[in-house]
């Protein structure tokens, strides 16, 4: 028969050292730690083994070497005697470019389309729809392969390019546009710009104290709008329009002058816009649905207008639930920018992808991949980290 | 006093009246949702202006003008591009898909043991679809079919190199099939894996913690390209000399990592959601830490992030496209591969082609999309506020 076990006032239970739980934590991490400690050294032992039957010696200093081979598509001075470093620094910026230029078109998209399914207007609602739906369910790949293959390189040669308004033509090498050559005095212009911008800030402050002190509004937007078009303008005009264009003009076989895009960036470019764009567009109409009824409707209550109730009220709690997941799709954005591989512009991955070819540092290389893609992502999430922060519910 | 006589009291019912003619029919549905007010009704004309924009000549592209048949280019091809369409002719070119068709689905798949392909999809569909439909009963035993033993079965039969059948070896495969086998491995391994990394970045223990949230940080962080590189680069490195892989494994590997790293995410989404109560009450009643987790806590939590494991599993299923990139021919890798296919180049193909493979991709994943949301619906035992 067993027999009932009391334990004595003031004395510890008496449990097994198996059972104590704060051991067990101990001895699964040691477990864990000797786990990963035996990997890893595993894998160095290996690489090393690998490296030295390869006879590659590891280190960074192959990027001194001479690169040996062209970039298209480069916003820095390069040639193929540059060396390995400024290549993948001409990688780095390309997709620095293409995730810019990207991330604005797809938001702008993105929010358009987004409220366009909020519309009570059936068609526009469905058209929206059918857009998110097709963009969501294929691959980024795919678009960009579309765009390459299915509409860019089945245009016309460059002789008989389709012309455009504004001198700008497009081709199968691309897209020309007439090319902005500032005269003399133009710093003035953008000086008068900064000086607008300035200005305009410092209205809305003087604005908001004053409507804060008196509770007379003042007409912010309408006056920033007039300073920043107007004082450049003016600067312009007292300068003497120090602006030329060069046209593309064409010759025998190509276009010449102006500024070119090539095919490669603007195919990745209208492909991750317009994809990430349907995601965007999810996200926005989730957020504006996140705000409840009843806010729209106190506002109202408060004698707020239309335009008021939601610049004021609606936005400002719908960015709240927007901006965390909208990030996470800017980070997508510039980590798909890495499909360009596929159709041969020459970012990071490209440029990187053809220095490993060649010298078969393939350590060094995929560390600073990702040394860049982890930089990148944890500073756009700093960023949005602290725009969330200020947007952030103020709670007592 | 004057007394009232009230007994008129109406007998019969007052016959039902039409609605206001103003709130039925088209026209009035017109009225309320396409041009309620001007600015909708400006709307409405651009929407009318866009869809009469792409409608008409995407259907004249996709049907009217498309060549079905043909055995070469030349059915695809304007007299001047040295095939038999008539000038400035646009259409679609499905006569280019029927003919790869084949390729398409399966590679290069020796066309004598193709049926072991098809044998391996009518089991998985046969195993698929009790699993998917709620009112199937004996879903553990399903789950252990589907999940256990039918990975082993198709590997016999696709790999081959046993039981009297010929080896066929990853490099021959391609199409459809390698999308699915990716997509498969991938859904079915990055699941768990991303409830223990889920678990682990939640964890007490502090090393642990660190792993999981290192891996989970560094995969998200990345492109997939750069894990499939380092899949295909590194992996050989790392592993001792004279050891050779399978270059379909390393991509399976790179994918299922990279899809736990954003499952562990969803699936601690849901563990953060879990009221403290019920860690609590599980403790209470004196459950072990796995008995804790799978009897109480992942029940609940899974639930609620189902519509995230889908659109993992979706992202994933469309990332398996990316192996083209390390020289795999999946679905539009086979069909970007024939592009350049002599026989059949021509202005028409590679749109036609694309078209094609987006058409079975978004089919899939639309389904996938679809029935999560029919899940949703059943799952929903009003957790939420």
């Amino acid at each position: 028969m067993a027999t009932r076990q009391t334990i004595a006032e003031g004395a510890a239970p008496r449990v097994p050292l198996f059972y104590d739980p704060r051991v067990r934590g101990i001895a699964y991490q040691l477990l864990v730690f000797i786990g990963l400690f035996a990997f890893v050294y595993w894998i160095i032992g290996n690489t090393a083994a690998n490296l030295q039957r390869a006879n590659i010696a590891s280190g960074f200093g192959f990027l001194e070497g001479r690169a040996g081979f062209d970039i298209g598509d480069s916003l820095i001075e390069y040639s193929s005697d540059s060396t390995y470093g400024r290549a993948l620094v001409v990688g780095f910026l390309n997709t620095l470019r293409v995730a810019f230029f990207g991330i604005i078109t797809a938001t702008i998209v993105g929010f358009l389309v987004g409220i366009g399914r909020l519309s009570k207007n059936w068609l526009i609602n469905r058209i929206c729809l059918v857009y998110v739906e097709v963009f969501r369910n294929i691959p980024p790949l795919l678009v960009i392969f579309f765009w390459y293959f299915g509409v860019l390189s089945v245009l016309p040669l460059p002789r008989d390019s389709i012309g455009l308004p504004f001198g700008s033509y497009l081709n199968s090498r691309g897209f020309y546009f007439p090319k902005f050559l500032w005269g003399d005095g133009s710093w003035l212009v953008l000086l008068a710009l900064g000086l607008a911008l300035v200005f305009s800030w410092f209205v809305r402050r003087w604005a908001y104290k004053r409507q804060m002190a008196t509770g007379e509004p003042f007409p912010v937007l309408w006056t920033s709008v007039a300073l920043i078009i107007g004082l450049p303008l003016l600067a312009f005009v007292v300068t003497g329009f120090p602006l030329n264009f060069e046209f593309p003009a064409l010759s025998t076989f190509n276009l010449r002058g102006g500024v070119q895009i090539r095919p490669e960036f603007l195919s990745l470019y209208l492909a991750l816009s317009f994809y990430t764009a349907a995601f965007i567009a999810e996200i926005v109409r989730a957020g504006v649905l996140g705000v409840s009824r009843g806010q729209t409707e106190a506002a109202h209550a408060l004698g707020l207008r239309n335009g008021q109730s939601l610049r004021l009220v609606v936005i400002p709690q719908a960015l709240r639930i927007i901006i965390p997941p909208l990030t996470s799709q800017y980070l997508n954005l510039t980590k798909n920018s890495s499909l360009a591989v596929a159709i041969g512009y020459p970012d990071l991955v490209a440029t990187g992808g053809t220095t490993l070819n060649q010298t078969g540092q393939a350590i060094e290389i995929v560390a600073i991949w990702l040394i860049v893609y982890l930089g990148l992502s944890l500073a756009t999430a700093g960023l949005m980290n602290w725009y969330n922060a200020r947007m952030a519910l103020v709670e007592r | 006093m004057q007394e009232h006589d009230l007994s008129f009291v109406r007998a019969e019912m007052a016959a039902v009246e039409p609605p206001p003619t103003a709130d039925r029919g088209l026209v009035s549905w017109m009225r309320r949702n396409l041009f309620a007010s001007a600015t909708d009704t400006i709307f409405t004309i651009i929407g009318i202006a866009l869809v009469v924009m792409i409608v008409p000549p995407l259907i004249q592209w996709a049907f009217i003008n498309a060549q079905w048949t043909g055995t070469d280019r030349s059915a695809c091809a304007t007299v001047a591009q040295g095939g038999n369409q008539p000038d400035g002719w646009s259409g679609a070119c499905w006569a280019f898909v029927d003919a790869k068709f084949q390729q398409f689905m399966f590679g290069r798949y020796p066309v004598d043991e193709r049926w072991r392909v098809y044998l391996a999809a009518f089991l998985f569909v046969i195993l698929l679809v009790p699993m998917l439909a709620p009112r199937v009963p004996r879903k553990g035993l399903n789950a252990i079919l589907l999940f256990i033993v039918f990975p082993i079965v198709a590997y016999f039969l696709l790999v081959g190199g046993a039981f009297g059948l010929v080896r066929v070896a990853t490099p021959l495969w391609g199409g459809l099939m390698v999308t699915l086998v990716l997509a498969y491995v991938g859904i079915t391994v990055s699941l768990p894996l991303g409830v223990l990394l889920a678990l682990g970045r939640r964890s007490h223990m502090p090393v642990v913690k660190l792993v999981c949230v290192v891996f989970i940080e560094t995969i998200r962080g990345i492109p997939l390209i750069t894990v499939l590189f380092m899949a295909s680069v590194m992996l050989p490195l790392f592993l001792p000399p004279g050891t050779s892989f399978d270059k379909l494994l390393r991509a399976l590997i790179g994918v299922a990592l990279f899809a736990s790293a954003y499952m562990a995410e969803v699936i601690r989404g849901g563990l953060q959601a879990i009221p403290k109560g019920q860690y609590e009450g599980a403790d209470a009643l004196g459950l072990s830490y796995w008995k804790k987790m799978n009897l109480v806590v992942l029940p609940q939590a899974i639930k609620l992030v189902i519509p995230g494991i889908v659109n993992t599993f979706i992202g994933l299923f469309k990332d398996t496209s990316l192996v083209y990139i390390i020289g795999m021919f999946d679905l539009l890798g086979s069909v970007r591969q024939n592009f350049s296919d002599a026989n059949w180049a021509s202005p028409q193909t590679p749109i036609t082609g694309l078209v094609f493979a987006g058409f079975v991709f978004w089919l899939f994943c639309f389904g996938m999309s679809r029935y999560s949301i029919f899940m949703e619906r059943r799952l929903d035992t009003g957790h939420k506020r």
